[in-house]
């Protein structure tokens, strides 16, 4: 799946959606990003993993517009990969975004956060869930299709008055609300408040809701948190249905690695707001830097990863 | 739903009531002997041209004792830790009552309204008889429709505002000051005779100040976008001073304190309510009264706050409406679903704003007089409370709330079989907000979310479900 079958290249790097370029974000003195470069590939289900407090959540504000960076660019490509030429110019001309007729790019650090999910298509969720509590479930797929219903409502005018466009513009925003409840299997409780669900449903709902905005990049921030084993394989078919029907590129951070070995294509691993390690599961599970990032190891644990490491190359070096 | 295990309990041993219940009566009324010991105690009375001390014994005994009584009252029946506690889940009585009468709630009070003024003048036997209850009527119908109106911002947009009598005062002035303006007189003079001005005043300047208030709700919304709660209250507040401040300082312009008179009134569509050959009573064939002219003025506020609940309605199900209701429940959500949060807030001040200014101007229009006095921070806070309750977000809610606050401070003035219990010099009209705040304290006790704290779906796939208002977030910003 990950790589490119023209050039041998990880699809990250042949067809990225997303590139994060040279992204700092600083809160007073404390770093919390420190020039994170990584690439999202389309299509493409890419995990951002790492400790607590590695910047994973930072990253994913900056990326959807919540957090303005202190440095760096993100650039989210429409269509197809920009050629360097055409970031080049969007950042030379001081736009938000270029848009021609088969690709856009779209430079996220320069976009309100409304913007990034209306005009960029990211749409995201949350590390605790936020949905609207007092809605009903499908009132809150109805939101999520806010852009497209205000316009079809004539901004208000015409639905004040009930004409046929917006009437119409209503049921195909139900239809689709009620096929990702399908998705997701809530159309039983499709009228119930969405407080009343139960976690894990409030969860699935969260993820239909933002599929709702019709996204080119899903974020999701920890999808799998506190979902018992049966509820996190039933999310795994859920994120690889997503991205085999709609074509959408999910980018997500978890902690759970039953999810991210099985669904990911991609993972990027963080510490301390710096990448570690950036690559196809299985590389990034053996790389040791990660495993030390991971386990926390003591002294004598790393003197002996290192060895093992430095074994064929240097195997006088153990312990020096 | 809470569950009930009182049924399962085992039947606890009688525990003593007696003693602990007068000793907690007796702390109650030594605590109240302490409050009103000052309070009620002494009176200042004028003794020979000095201020001197009167002292009331009987009275403040009375007052400790109805303390003392009805705690150790409340401490042998409903507080009894022996009494059963209800073991009655689900609807209460009086909710089962609301899902049962409620569908027949809406029209029937939509009725009543519609034919008020006929039963008035029947029940108390001709027009100018029931010129009082016409007259209450209108003043409800004006804070129906002020509810309804900062409904949308507080009930829907979860934006506490608590200056919205400036949007009533802009309304009000817009058409005081273009209704009397010589100018604008003698320009429609020129084109369409003398008395075309004066006619038409009312109906060429309602949408003018409906839109006049709606942009400034617009222009005091984009100071206070960044603000939540508490803050934005205060600064709310702050505007809604700053424009009665203007009002009575830029004496030029709107004639100060003095205030703007001699506004011309509601006229049928252009046909004056005068006793002349082309008035509304000769055209029509009907004896002259003054009534008519009330008649119609409480059939046009009727009509404006019609439209204030059917826009409101509607808007509630179209995206914005939806986006209002999203951004009360949450913000950052909002902003995660390309929803534009300044634009929707805005939207939500301006449409409050609009509706609030309809009504200035029928204000106006009504009382034939405006000064700043007419638009003081209790107004704000009046409708601020028919909303809250009435229950935030709901229609029927605040309309009922609206009557009963308005009319049960009417009510209030006419305390007079009071005097007959305590006495001739008893003045019943000072116990007027006394009455007033305990029953809202009251209420608010009894149903803490309003009298309709259930949500109404905007839409819905199957059935119509209400939501509980315990799920429904106030709003923070």
């Amino acid at each position: 799946m990950a790589t490119s079958p023209a050039n041998g290249l990880p699809r990250w790097e042949a067809d990225p959606i997303l590139i994060v370029e040279h992204l700092f974000m600083r809160f007073g003195g404390l770093i919390a990003v420190n020039d994170l470069s990584f690439k999202v590939g389309r299509g493409d289900i890419t995990a951002l993993i790492g400790p607590n407090g590695a910047g994973k959540t930072t990253v994913f504000n900056c990326i959807t517009g919540f957090y303005k960076p202190s440095e760096g660019r993100l650039i989210l490509a429409h269509g197809r990969a920009p050629t360097p030429g055409e970031i080049a110019e969007v950042t030379r001309i001081g736009e938000r975004s270029l848009v021609g007729r088969d690709a856009g790019v779209f430079l996220l650090e320069r976009m309100p956060d409304y913007l990034v999910s209306g005009g960029a298509k990211v749409a995201r969720t949350f590390q605790n869930i936020r949905l609207f509590t007092g809605m009903t479930v499908l009132e809150n797929l109805m939101v999520a299709q806010h852009n497209a219903l205000m316009a079809a409502s004539g901004y208000s005018l015409k639905g004040l008055f009930g004409l046929p466009g917006w009437t119409k513009a209503q049921k195909a925003a139900t239809a689709k609300a009620e096929y990702w409840l399908d998705k997701v299997g809530l159309t039983d409780r499709a009228d119930d408040p969405a407080g009343d669900l139960p976690y894990g449903a409030q969860r699935r709902l969260e993820i239909a809701r933002a599929m709702c905005s019709e996204p080119i990049l899903l974020c999701l921030d920890e999808p799998a948190a506190g979902l018992n084993p049966r509820e996190s394989l039933e999310l795994n078919t859920l994120l690889r249905a997503i991205r085999a029907e709609h074509g959408t590129s999910i980018l997500l951070i978890e902690h759970d690695m039953s999810v991210v070995m099985e669904i990911s294509d991609h993972v990027v691993v963080l510490d301390y707001g710096t990448k570690i390690s950036d690559g196809t599961p299985q590389a990034v599970k053996n790389d040791p830097r990660v495993i030390a990032a991971y386990l926390g190891v003591d002294e004598d644990a790393v003197e002996e990863v290192e060895a093992e490491l430095h074994l064929d190359t240097n195997p006088t070096g153990a312990g020096a | 739903m809470a569950v009930q295990t009182a049924e399962t309990a085992p039947p606890a041993a009688a525990i003593p009531v007696l003693g602990p219940a007068f000793k907690d009566a007796l702390i109650a009324g030594l605590i109240a002997l302490g409050l009103f010991g000052p309070l009620i105690g002494f009176e200042t009375v004028i003794i020979d041209g000095a201020l001197g001390l009167a002292y009331r014994p009987s009275l403040l005994a009375i007052m400790v004792g109805i303390i003392f009584f009805g705690r150790l009252l409340l401490n042998l029946t409903l507080w009894s830790p022996n009494r059963k506690p209800s073991t009655h889940t689900g609807p209460t009585l009086f909710d089962r009552a609301g899902t049962f009468i409620g569908p027949g709630v809406k029209p029937a009070l939509l009725a009543f309204a519609v034919l008020f003024p006929a039963i008035a003048i029947f029940s108390l036997g001709g027009l100018n008889e029931s010129r009082y209850l016409i007259d209450l009527g209108i003043l409800i119908l004006t804070y129906v429709m002020l509810g309804w109106g900062l409904n949308i911002v507080v009930g829907l947009a979860g934006l506490l505002d608590l200056g919205y009598v400036a949007f009533y005062a802009v309304g009000a002035y817009t058409y005081a000051l273009l209704a009397t303006s010589a100018p604008i007189n003698d320009f429609f003079a020129g084109l369409f005779g003398a008395t075309f001005w004066a006619n038409w005043a009312f109906w060429i300047c309602l949408p003018m100040a409906g839109i006049f208030a709606g942009v400034w709700g617009m222009i005091l919304g984009f100071p206070v976008l960044r603000l939540r709660g508490d803050y934005l209250a205060i600064v709310t507040l702050a505007f809604g001073e700053i424009i009665r401040l203007v009002l009575i300082n830029w004496v030029d312009f709107t004639n100060g304190g003095a205030g703007i008179a001699s506004i011309p009134r509601a006229t049928f569509f252009g046909i004056p309510f005068n006793a002349g050959p082309d008035g509304f009573a000769a055209l029509f064939g009907l004896p002259f009264s003054p009534m008519h002219r009330i008649v119609f003025l409480y059939f046009v506020i009727l009509a404006l706050a019609l439209l204030t609940a059917f826009v409101t309605v509607r808007l509630r199900r179209l995206p914005v409406g939806r986006a209002w209701e999203a951004l009360r429940e949450d913000e950052i959500a909002c902003r995660s679903l390309g929803i534009n949060t300044t634009t929707t807030k805005l939207s939500a001040f301006a449409t409050g704003a609009m509706f609030g200014g309809f009504a200035g101007c029928f204000f106006a229009v009504r009382a034939g007089f405006v000064s700043p006095e007419s638009f003081t921070f209790d107004v704000s806070a009046m409708i601020l409370a028919i909303v809250v309750l009435g229950g935030m977000g709901s229609q029927i809610g605040v309309a009922v709330a609206a009557a009963v606050m308005m009319g049960g401070m009417e009510m209030l003035r006419n305390l007079g079989f009071l005097t007959q219990i305590f006495g001739n010099d008893f003045d019943p009209s000072l116990y007027r907000m006394l009455i007033f705040g305990f029953a809202m304290v009251a209420i608010m006790v009894w149903k803490p979310r309003g009298l309709v704290s259930t949500r109404d779906p905007t839409i819905f796939l199957k059935e119509r479900k209400a939501v509980s208002g315990d799920l429904v977030k106030e709003g923070h910003g």
